[in-house]
């Protein structure tokens, strides 16, 4: 039988989430006799080429092209897991949505103080992707089946999370592995 | 004892004294009803719902309602703690609640109580209300994670009685207001007492900031309430 197939990306993240990923340390030599990676920003694959298993999602969603990429892991992945307080509500990018679009813009590019007078000009390029109103949480996207709160996830909850997955058996969560910090 | 109360929790025959709320009885048995507006010395309000119980089939605040004999309680069913786990999920998508972001995170009681039943996503969608920032000379408030307990209400008052937070507004555009006189009155004992109070981060004393390290935290290693379960 061939080795599960696991994507991730990161939206509107940090990458925090996929450095928590790799602090499950030599357990990563475990990973890779347990499955195989295809689209990731850990093997630098941009598309991809078979079905995937699992997905995993870091960050929510604060412009087009991550609504796309979004969409293109829910069209690919059998399993689409939000990981991270970004992936599930939005996280810190989404403190701008009590403030309209229009205000932040101008504040970052026009009003700033550490703009300077010939520089003020917000972007506007075809090639920039568009910022959505607000940022939005990955299940308010598309349709989400499992979800991994913390700031990050500890390397524990992702591993027992990912194992469990694969294994197909029920998760064990201690009480110290759910956090929302 | 004579007058002593005999009533059941989720089959368990329990025993208490008259006069005590179905809280406080629970509790003297080492049995836990998570509560959230609820605070030891402070009057009762019932506010938040948290500690909603089952008794003969009726939906009652334990945290206000008197025990009374041959009652039968319903703490742990599947039905009261979805119930509550529906409470704890609403007050997460009405305000602003960046815990990453948060000073009170780890010994926030909103946190440790979607800890304690292990909410991974809330079932209803964010509504990311706009919501302010007040500044005092003691402390902040960060209306953004107030969940109007009305714990600060009844909690602080200057020296000659009077109370320094009130309710302003109804409904869902209620708020915690500040009499800005009293609070600049407030010494630096008051604002840590007010900080202590308040369950979540709202009220935050100034000028000192994640003082305890991740790990040592209030609820990092213990869930809320289990201080109440080891007396058993």
């Amino acid at each position: 039988m061939s080795k599960p197939v696991i994507a991730t990306a990161s939206l509107a993240g940090c990458f925090g989430c996929h450095m928590s990923f790799l602090d499950i340390d030599e357990r990563i030599l475990d990973l890779i006799e347990l499955v195989e990676f295809d689209k990731s920003p850990i093997d630098d694959i941009k598309k991809f080429s078979r079905p995937v298993d699992i997905g995993l999602i870091e960050g929510g969603c604060c412009n087009a092209e991550n609504v796309e990429v979004l969409r293109y892991f829910r069209k690919n992945c059998k399993i689409l897991v939000s990981v991270g307080e970004c992936a599930v509500m939005g996280g810190l990018p989404a403190m701008r949505n009590t403030i309209s679009l229009k205000e932040c813009l101008e504040e970052a590019y026009l009003n700033s103080p550490t703009v300077a007078p010939e520089d003020r000009l917000i972007p506007a390029d075809e090639d920039i992707p568009i910022l959505l109103d607000r940022v939005y949480p990955c299940h308010e996207i598309v349709k989400i089946d499992y979800f991994l709160p913390g700031c990050p996830p500890s390397a524990d909850l992702i591993w027992e999370a990912l194992t469990a997955l694969i294994q197909g058996r029920p998760l064990r969560l201690e009480y110290e592995l759910v956090k929302y910090d | 004892m004579p007058d002593k109360i005999k009533f059941t929790v989720d089959g368990k025959e329990c025993q208490a004294e008259a006069g005590l709320t179905i809280y406080e009885a629970a509790k003297a048995n080492g049995i836990y009803i998570p509560v959230l507006c609820h605070f030891e010395g402070l009057k009762p309000v019932g506010s938040c719902r948290i500690c909603s119980v089952r008794v003969n089939g009726r939906w009652m605040a334990a945290c206000t309602q008197p025990v009374t004999p041959g009652m039968v309680i319903e703490n742990s069913s599947p039905e009261v703690e979805e119930y509550r786990k529906a409470i704890i999920e609403m007050l997460f998508v009405e305000g602003n609640h960046f815990c990453p972001a948060c000073e009170k995170s780890g010994n926030c009681e909103l946190q440790a109580l979607a800890y304690r039943y292990q909410i991974m996503v809330p079932q209803f969608p964010y509504l990311f209300p706009k919501k302010e920032i007040e500044a005092f000379p003691k402390f902040l408030l960060e209306h953004n994670r107030c969940v109007q307990c009305q714990r600060c209400i009844r909690a602080i008052q200057t020296p000659d009685g009077k109370k320094v937070f009130a309710m302003k507004n109804r409904s869902g555009r209620v708020r915690i207001n500040v009499d800005r006189k009293l609070a600049a009155r407030l010494s630096d004992e008051q604002a840590q007492k007010a900080m202590d109070i308040c369950p979540v981060g709202a009220i935050l004393k100034k000028e000192v900031g994640f003082r305890v390290p991740i790990g040592k935290r209030k609820y990092d290693r213990q869930p809320i309430g289990s201080d109440i379960e080891e007396k058993k």
